[in-house]
């Protein structure tokens, strides 16, 4: 302890006041319950799959791999809260619509084809185009028709699953090519799980988005004060529709990788709550639900932190339909550490206490 | 002002028509409806006529009661169609059966909501229907409307799920047994003579008949059997992924096991993923054995394959028996019974047939 605790006050204010703060304090708290647990829960083997591929396989893997769509849902939502100051509750049943329309056209509308009907790329782009449609439905509600997020949004969780259903006639196709399943599983030789590849990518192509474009500021702006980044010439509407649209592009490559898994998927449950999780992941981040400045990063990391989370309570034997009740005990504790009243009071105690500030921590 | 107003009604308009086609009650009252909704939603109810037409599950044998200008009015009530395979094969069922070809005049209804249910069979009862059918989304809160049906002289047959009234209040139900589903798989599972039986148990929604049923008999043995062992019981809530996340947990903790039962086909299919991710082998005569339930057809493929060992039927076709009962009933005869149960099989691997497929795959 050689620094003076004026230096130290600052850095502690700089530590606390950054915005990755909540979700890494809460990945290490993690951590460590589970290594005092198990110290195995950190070991990863390298094994094969019954393909006799190489694979890697442990708890973090597990992380890794069954958080990728959530971290890709959680880019398009931080967008969507940070423009609109609103969720959209849809996503599951948007993924169910994009999912459901690429195995119609990877099966060709016959429920057990023998091969592809279509190349696996036009699938995936039909896909995209289906979730950026509905995206582009929930944005024109939320941008031009100025319905709160929520409600417009409401319209595709309570109506998406039975469109799901109807692209393919109520049926369930399976996807009787390998190839396609090694978007959700391994691609031969390669033993890191192919989602975390396709998370990666989504990640650098939001970062150039966001070092390239205006992107980030416009949204920002729209979401920190409508009209006066309307007389700045921003066009608000414009900047909301299109961050309903990049998450339905979200969805959509989470759709892929959620079909891909079991080569078919069950409209009624596909991706069920996933919503709650995306916005979870968004407000773990230490976004602001009602819109405005945002930190990316923080939020995909909030998806890590949630897929932590969960892994962790099925490693303990929870109940699985008692996860929900965890996961309300972290909303709950992070709405009140994020309330005005709360801050204002551990900034006072954080002033008092600031030699001891560990105990604060 | 104005144009604040008009573009809420304009959107609320469009969110109610996207509303009514999707979730709720699919009432299929042919004149008044069709004209208000939006094409998506025209197309689903288009799609439903002509769904009567094509399904080829039942061969249309039944032309026996045909004209005489006099049809049988039906009211259906049903779960959505897009619950699960079942449930479309139930419905693709019930509509090969009650049809004008057969001689009834049937009108269809559906939602997984009770209350919606209430007020479709209220809106049968006004209709004066014959016969009111009824797979109840919940078992509570029906008496009240089963006695206005009574009075009305509409005769209600249950299928499907049964409920907590008085049986006086029904003229029969059809049911499947899930007790003496889950009895037969375990029966089957204990015929294969592990030396350790170390299970993963994925359940259904917790509280429905089915995992109730498939459930309990499992969990009599393993309380009954030093041998038996529940490795990890879990509701997957008859998703597939969760099943697959599950088994994946089980299989990271490094906890040997030798048998996933679960109790549908979806999350068989979940947790063998997870099995073969980890190059675990399984099915006939390998490291663990896979049980499902539902007779999917792909679940039965994968049991002449031999990926899996074992799948519980749950009989979703029911129409037959209603038929058989109305026609009794129609011509003055009375029921033996009230409680009618459907018969099942259960399939095994090593003796399941390509015929077999055919026939009981859903």
């Amino acid at each position: 302890m050689s620094k003076t605790a004026n230096k130290d006050e600052s850095f502690f204010k700089k530590l606390v006041g950054n915005q990755l703060f909540i979700p890494i304090l809460a990945l290490l708290l993690l951590a460590v319950i589970n290594l005092i647990n198990d110290p195995g829960f950190f070991k990863i083997t390298l094994g094969t799959n019954n393909a006799g591929n190489p694979v890697l396989s442990g708890y973090l893997v597990t992380i890794l791999d069954y958080g990728s769509e959530l971290g890709i849902l959680a880019i398009g939502m931080t967008l969507v809260t940070a423009a609109s100051g609103g969720q959209d509750i849809s996503v599951g049943a948007t993924i169910a619509i994009a999912g459901s329309a690429m195995l119609r056209v990877l099966c060709g509308g016959t429920s057990r084809p023998t091969e592809l009907a279509a190349p696996i790329i036009v699938a995936f782009l039909v896909a995209c185009v289906v979730g950026m449609l509905c995206g582009a439905f929930n944005g024109m509600l939320v941008a031009v028709f100025k319905i709160q997020p929520m409600i417009a949004t409401l319209i595709l969780f309570t109506a998406g699953r039975s469109i799901a259903a109807w692209i393919n006639n109520n049926e369930l196709p399976i996807v009787p090519d390998p190839k396609f399943a090694y978007f959700g599983s391994f691609i031969p030789g390669i033993p890191v799980p192919t989602t975390v590849f396709i998370v990666i990518a989504c990640i650098i192509v939001i970062a150039l988005v966001l070092k390239f474009t205006n992107l980030g500021l416009y949204t920002q702006a729209v979401g920190i004060n409508e009209n006066s980044s309307r007389l700045n010439g921003i066009n608000p509407t414009f900047i909301k529709f299109l961050s309903f649209v990049i998450l339905g592009l979200c969805v959509a490559v989470a759709a892929l990788i959620k079909v891909s898994r079991l080569s078919t998927i069950n409209y009624s449950v596909i991706a069920k709550d996933i919503e709650m999780d995306a916005i979870l992941a968004v407000a773990l981040g230490g976004n602001a639900l009602s819109g405005g400045k945002f930190n990316m990063w923080a939020s995909i990391l909030g998806a890590y932190v949630i897929q932590f989370l969960t892994t962790t309570l099925y490693k303990f034997n929870v109940q699985s339909d008692a996860l929900a009740a965890y996961k309300a005990v972290v909303v709950i504790v992070l709405v009140v550490f994020s309330a005005p009243t709360v801050r204002d009071y551990m900034k006072q105690l954080t002033k008092k206490v600031a030699p001891a500030k560990k105990e604060v921590a | 002002m104005k144009r604040k107003v008009l573009s809420m009604v304009m959107a609320s308009a469009m969110a109610l028509s996207l509303v009514a086609c999707g979730g709720g009650a699919k009432q299929e009252a042919p004149a008044e409806s069709a004209a208000t909704e939006t094409p998506a939603a025209e197309e689903t109810t288009t799609e439903e006529p002509a769904a009567e037409e094509t399904t080829t599950e039942e061969p249309a044998a039944e032309e026996t009661t045909a004209a005489s200008g006099d049809l049988i009015k039906v009211g259906i009530i049903n779960n959505d169609p897009n619950e699960s395979g079942y449930r479309t094969a139930n419905d693709a069922d019930l509509k090969a059966m009650f049809n004008e070809a057969n001689g009834y005049d049937a009108k269809f209804a559906y939602s997984l909501k009770n209350d919606e249910q209430i007020t479709a069979a209220q809106g049968f009862i006004q209709d004066e229907v014959d016969y009111l059918l009824l797979s109840a989304a919940d078992t509570a809160g029906w008496d009240s409307v089963l006695q206005d049906a009574q009075a009305a002289g509409v005769k209600v047959i249950l299928f499907d799920r049964t409920i907590d009234a008085d049986p006086s209040l029904y003229e029969a139900s059809i049911v499947s047994d899930m007790a003496k589903e889950g009895e037969m798989a375990v029966e089957w599972l204990a015929g294969q003579g592990l030396d350790e039986y170390n299970i993963i148990h994925i359940q259904g929604v917790m509280g429905s008949a089915a995992q109730q049923g498939r459930s309990g008999a499992l969990s009599d043995k393993v309380d009954a059997e030093a041998s038996w062992n529940l490795v990890t019981q879990q509701t997957a809530e008859w998703n597939a992924e969760k099943a697959q996340q599950i088994v994946q947990s089980v299989i990271d903790a490094g906890t040997p096991f030798n048998v996933i039962y679960a109790e549908n086909d979806d999350m068989a299919k979940g947790a063998v993923a997870a099995l073969d991710a980890a190059g675990i082998s399984h099915g006939v005569g390998k490291d663990v054995i896979v049980m499902g339930y539902d007779c999917n057809k792909w679940a039965l493929e994968e049991l002449l394959a031999q990926n899996w060992n074992y799948d519980g039927q749950c009989n979703p076709f029911q129409a037959s028996y209603i038929d058989e009962i109305i026609k009794t009933l129609e011509s003055g005869g009375t029921l033996s019974e009230k409680t009618i149960i459907m018969d099942e099989k259960g399939f095994d691997a090593t003796t399941i047939t390509q015929d077999d497929v055919d026939k009981y795959g859903i």
